[in-house]
């Protein structure tokens, strides 16, 4: 009987601690295993509450599920900036209170520390990624310089790697067409513009090798699937100097956006999750993520000493999307422009892929 | 009977082997002549079939030639060989109907329709069941089935026809009666048939000939007479029909006739068929209905032996009795039950003879 | 037996026969169907309901019509083909308003968005501006966007005040509605969803026919083997059936891909330039080649079933009646495997059709198939999208069914 009592209360408490373990849903990868050692391992010795990683392809489709079925088991989620404003809109997520945020280290108020519109309703930023194109410096000495490069088979054949859809891809497309950053979103505003960048898109379109998941990018640039792929700049950052591949990336018309952590309606400790949110985006979680993962930390404070990648020697500063050198010819992903048109030209996007 | 120059079917010197370390069929020489119902009896790895499947040409022959109308056939595919075959199970193809089933051999052979049509008429016509050609073959009973396995290995006019035990999956009244008619057909039809069985009864009352099968080997070829009342070795002996064997050593020998010792002491008379001298072991082999226990007909001149009835049964037309001859303790004696016929008692001594004719000393 | 037309037949003790037999019989069909009921509770449990909830979902969506009640009231009081006026502008904008403070703005936005594509936009952009507005009405919401005006978007406003709406099996057949209220094609750049179940059908049509040819030999090798071998053989075939499905796709890539093993021995042998390997993977042919491999077995195992029962002696017989191998082969043996090829064709055509694993993974973009489709509506959250097309596949498969049932005879289906 007395053993009965004890293995019933060990299981109560175990559920009990399982149940307050704080469930991180992202996007795995060199990108998941940053957040995990960045994040999720020290917010754990620190707080003595539990955490879990688990990967998706893509964070906003499962919990946007999860809150419609009722079924919501997952506290915090990475997602991108225009999927946490559209979820927000759609009251998918929970709110964010700024003011639960904390200040700098060096005392700065979290309002002014944080990098424009790096809070949001529901959302705050981790980090600023980008969406770069790289190749294989072994099958290119002299390698694409620019975007208009990544189009040009003639001088560099090869396969190209790019993400399956619309988003980033079609900005890409214009800018390689020739068109400038700050008119990108004007462009692709209008019927002609979107034709144009699928009349560029076309051009290279037999020799395309789409990518869904952020690993399997590096991964086709490894097997030598691709000549150059498109991919998110911390990848292959993470390819090249922690695992010593011949990758260089090009960071003309790279695609920068902020990525968020938000906390899904309904989501099971909650505010354990608001708690993990504070620490993880204080100056010192998101320095500890930005030593795995070449992504720019998103305060001020935190950029204020110098970055050392985990091996001890790298600098991550020139390797952020936010480094000067790299912002020479960048787009801002404008997230109200996806938020509209997400639907719309992921539709066409789709029918232009199944077109033979 | 038939010499292989004017055989219709001949083995010659026919070995096979599936293994290659046993042979099934060792040194096999058979003539089956033209229009001759020849059966191929024997207990089941004796190679009966082994042998009628190499005629078929669904098993090639390992050594030595076979030919059909003079023409060795050893290569020759089994649809070029125009030989008619019924199956064990019948083999009729389920998916077709009986008149398919009939027309299929004719439609290989590019006939004309209406030719075809005559010809399954026929066929079917001669065994009864023209009434039958839109049925499938589910829908028959057994032994419809097997007048229309018949008919198929028959429309097509072969001159020689195999039969794989027809008759096996048949009960015994319904099997009888089809012995009869295949018999009949093969009379009006001229055809020369092989025929594979392992019931004697069916290969004695059907057969101009019966190779009687063992081991690989014919122990013997004979009409069926012959092979009852003159069996050439004791494992035909044994095989065909029921009979009394006597172990015994030859003590005299002559001109067809001869006298052995039992291993008791007695002497009995018998005729020689395997052995040839003195002193030889051998075995004694009488048919039960040969054996006379009324001394009034015991030939003159005979031996004959002590005998105690041990058992009686009444069998309606026979009495069958079981007597202790010279130690051994089962053997028979078959009387008719005729007007004024005695019924022995059992424990009742008597004396049992025979015609030396009847008993033959085989092999031991 | 003229009694019996007479009377009903009774028991010894005067009771109708037929009362007296259901009532012995009916504590037998109680037990028997206490029996059934698990099976049959978790049949509706896990089948029936979800495939009914999915249909609903197939036509029903609440984004609009729950959210702009004023405008749905408006469009009831007016039929179709009334003038839109100031009245309409002004439920509608205070139907914005509401929608702002309720967050909703983006719901009844996407509902209008799946049929008249390019209007979310607009929706969030009036609902952020509403409180702001004045009358009139119209032209201050055509002065945020032209669209407001247009005829269009009332059509579809009015098709969609219902939640209960066949939308979304008209998008599904790359139709949309005109301006009078009519149904014009898609634009040609829009249409996807016929040529993506002609390309789904004709692939797995394609893909069950390879299986077969494949199959046939083996499962007839499989059962004229001894069993000893036979054995050892199937378990080839079943292996990879006990293999993950991801393992096995992933191993073809490895194997396919570019710089994959198979094109690295025919570079090693000199049948193909190394500048100009084979593409396989991430296209259809590599669709078609996985697709294959992974379902054979669902064409070897009826096949064998079949096969396996069909005696050698009917292929004796009918070379002993004078046809050649091939003959008996096309007459004898092949209309008695029936039952098995057509068991084997359409376990693997509705398979096929379904898949969606397989093609997403090395389909490329000319290799996906509508399950790649549904999975992306279902990514995106469009559930009655998703639903729509999902039914519209399961029809079709039930006639394909139908079909097979009239031609061959479900009857004859010999699964194993």
């Amino acid at each position: 009987m007395k053993k009965l009592l004890i293995l019933t209360t060990a299981l109560s408490t175990f559920a009990f601690a399982a149940q307050a373990d704080v469930t991180v849903m992202s996007w795995g990868g060199a990108y998941g295993a940053a957040q995990t050692e960045g994040h999720l391992k020290p917010f754990t010795a620190e707080t003595g509450i539990g955490t879990v990683m688990v990967d998706s392809d893509n964070p906003a489709t499962p919990i946007k599920a999860m809150v419609e079925a009722g079924n919501v088991t997952v506290d915090v989620a990475s997602v991108e900036y225009a999927d946490a404003i559209r979820l927000c809109d759609e009251g998918v997520l929970e709110t964010i209170d700024m003011a639960a945020l904390p200040p700098g280290d060096d005392g700065t108020p979290a309002a002014e520390d944080f990098i424009a519109g790096a809070v949001t309703d529901c959302g705050v930023s981790t980090d600023v990624w980008a969406t770069v194109f790289a190749y294989d410096t072994t099958k290119f000495p002299e390698g694409p310089k620019t975007a208009a490069d990544f189009f040009d088979l003639a001088k560099f054949p090869g396969k190209r790697g790019l993400h399956k859809g619309a988003k980033a891809v079609l900005e890409f497309a214009l800018m390689a067409d020739g068109v400038a950053p700050a008119d990108v979103y004007t462009v692709l505003g209008t019927p002609e513009g979107v034709d144009r960048a699928f009349a560029k898109l076309d051009t290279i379109k037999k020799d395309v090798v789409w990518w869904e998941a952020g690993s399997q990018a590096p991964q086709l640039l490894a097997d030598g699937e691709v000549a150059m792929t498109s991919a998110y700049n911390g990848r292959i950052f993470n390819a090249a100097i922690a695992e010593g591949k011949p990758f260089q990336i090009v960071w003309d018309a790279q695609i920068y956006e902020n990525e968020m952590y938000v906390v899904p309606k309904g989501a099971p400790n909650k505010d354990q999750a608001m708690q993990f949110i504070a620490y993880a985006t204080s100056t010192k979680g998101l320095r500890q993520q930005a030593q795995h993962i070449s992504y720019g930390p998103s305060r001020h404070s935190s950029l204020k000493e110098p970055l050392i990648f985990q091996d001890g020697k790298t600098e991550m500063g020139p390797h952020m999307p936010t480094a000067p050198a790299n912002m020479a010819n960048a787009l801002g992903s404008d997230f109200q422009f996806w938020v509209d048109h997400d639907a719309e030209l992921n539709d066409r996007f789709n029918a232009w892929l199944a077109a033979n | 009977m038939t010499s292989p120059n004017e055989a219709f079917v001949a083995f010659e010197h026919v070995q096979k082997s599936y293994d290659g370390v046993s042979l099934v069929v060792k040194d096999l020489n058979l003539a089956i002549g033209k229009g001759e119902f020849l059966t191929m009896l024997g207990p089941s790895g004796s190679g009966k079939t082994t042998t009628l499947m190499m005629l078929a040409g669904f098993e090639t022959a390992t050594h030595g030639e076979i030919k059909l109308d003079g023409v060795n056939i050893n290569l020759v595919p089994p649809h070029k060989r125009g030989i008619g075959m019924v199956f064990q199970n019948y083999a009729l193809f389920p998916h077709m109907t009986v008149g398919e089933n009939l027309s299929f051999p004719l439609e290989v052979r590019g006939m004309g329709k209406s030719e075809r049509e005559a010809k399954i008429k026929r066929a079917l016509d001669m065994v009864q069941m023209g009434a039958f050609a839109n049925r499938r073959p589910a829908q028959l009973s057994g032994g419809q089935q097997q007048r229309i396995a018949l008919a198929r290995a028959l429309v097509f006019d072969p001159k020689l026809v195999l039969m794989d035990e027809p008759l096996g999956a048949l009960d015994k009244q319904l099997r009888e009666h089809m012995q009869f008619e295949i018999k009949h057909l093969h009379e009006s039809l001229g055809i020369t048939v092989v025929y594979v069985t392992h019931d004697q009864g069916e290969a004695l009352t059907m057969s101009d000939r019966v190779a009687v099968f063992n081991d690989g080997r014919i122990q013997q070829l004979a009409p069926p007479s012959d092979l009852y009342e003159r069996p050439e070795n004791s494992f035909v002996a044994g095989f065909i029909g029921e009979n009394n064997k006597l172990q015994g050593t030859v003590e005299e020998i002559g001109q067809g006739t001869c006298t052995v010792r039992l291993a008791t002491g007695e002497v009995i008379d018998a005729t020689p068929v395997n052995v040839t001298q003195k002193g030889q072991k051998t075995l004694v082999s009488i048919r039960p209905e040969r054996v006379e226990y009324k001394p009034e007909l015991f030939p003159a001149g005979a031996h004959s032996i002590d005998a105690e009835v041990l058992e009686f049964i009444y069998m309606g037309d026979m009495f069958r009795t079981r007597l202790r001859v010279a130690g051994s303790e089962d053997f028979v004696i078959k009387s008719r039950n005729t007007q004024g016929q005695r019924m022995l008692r059992p424990g009742e001594k008597i004396k049992v003879g025979w015609h030396p004719q009847d008993a033959r000393a085989l092999d031991p | 037996m003229a009694d019996v037309s007479q009377a009903p037949l009774q028991t010894a003790d005067g009771r109708p026969l037929k009362a007296a037999l259901a009532k012995a019989q009916a504590r037998a069909k109680r037990r028997a169907f206490l029996l059934v009921l698990p099976l049959l509770a978790f049949v509706l449990l896990t089948f029936v309901l979800p495939i009914l909830q999915m249909l609903q979902r197939s036509f029903y969506h609440d984004g609009f019509s729950a959210n702009a009640p004023a405008t749905v009231a408006w469009l009831e009081e007016h039929p179709q083909g009334s003038e839109i006026d100031e009245t309409a502008y002004a439920a509608l904008v205070s139907d914005l308003a509401a929608m702002q403070k309720a967050k909703t703005a983006g719901a009844a936005g996407t509902r209008i968005n799946y049929t008249y594509p390019g209007t979310i936009s607009i929706f969030k952009e009036a609902a952020r501006e509403a409180a702001k507005l004045q009358p009139p009405y119209k032209a201050a919401l055509v002065a945020l966007d032209k669209k407001w005006e247009d005829p269009l978007l009332w059509v579809t406003f009015r098709h969609a005040a219902s939640p209960w709406t066949t939308d979304f099996y008209m998008v599904s057949m790359d139709l949309r509605r005109s301006t009078d209220d009519g149904l014009q094609r898609a634009e040609p750049e829009m249409r996807i969803h016929l040529q993506l179940f002609v390309k789904t059908f004709g692939l797995s049509a394609l893909i069950t026919g390879l299986c077969l040819l494949l199959a046939f030999p083996i499962a007839h090798l499989l059962a004229i083997l001894p069993m000893r071998k036979s054995n050892l053989l199937m378990i080839l075939v079943l292996l990879p059936f006990w293999t993950s499905l991801l393992v096995r796709t992933s191993s073809w890539i490895a194997l396919g891909q570019e710089s994959g093993i198979v094109n690295d021995i025919l570079v090693g042998i000199g049948i193909v330039a190394d500048d100009n390997r084979i593409q396989m993977m991430y296209n259809k042919y590599g669709t078609i080649l996985v697709m294959t491999h992974v379902l054979l077995p669902f064409m070897v195992l009826p096949l064998y079933s079949v096969m396996r029962v069909i005696p050698p002696s009917y292929a004796r017989a009918a070379r002993s009646l004078g046809a050649t191998s091939w003959t008996t082969f096309r007459r004898i043996y092949l209309p008695q495997t029936l039952p098995g090829i057509a068991a084997g064709s359409l376990l693997v055509f509705i398979l096929a059709v379904g898949y969606y694993i397989t093609p997403a993974l090395v389909g490329g973009a000319d290799g996906t198939l509508i399950s790649n489709l549904i999975s992306f509506h279902m990514a995106k959250a469009n559930w009655s999208q998703a639903a729509a097309l999902a039914a519209m596949l399961l029809v079709l498969v039930l006639i394909l069914y139908w079909l097979y049932d009239r031609l061959i005879g479900i009857d004859r289906l010999k699964l194993g």
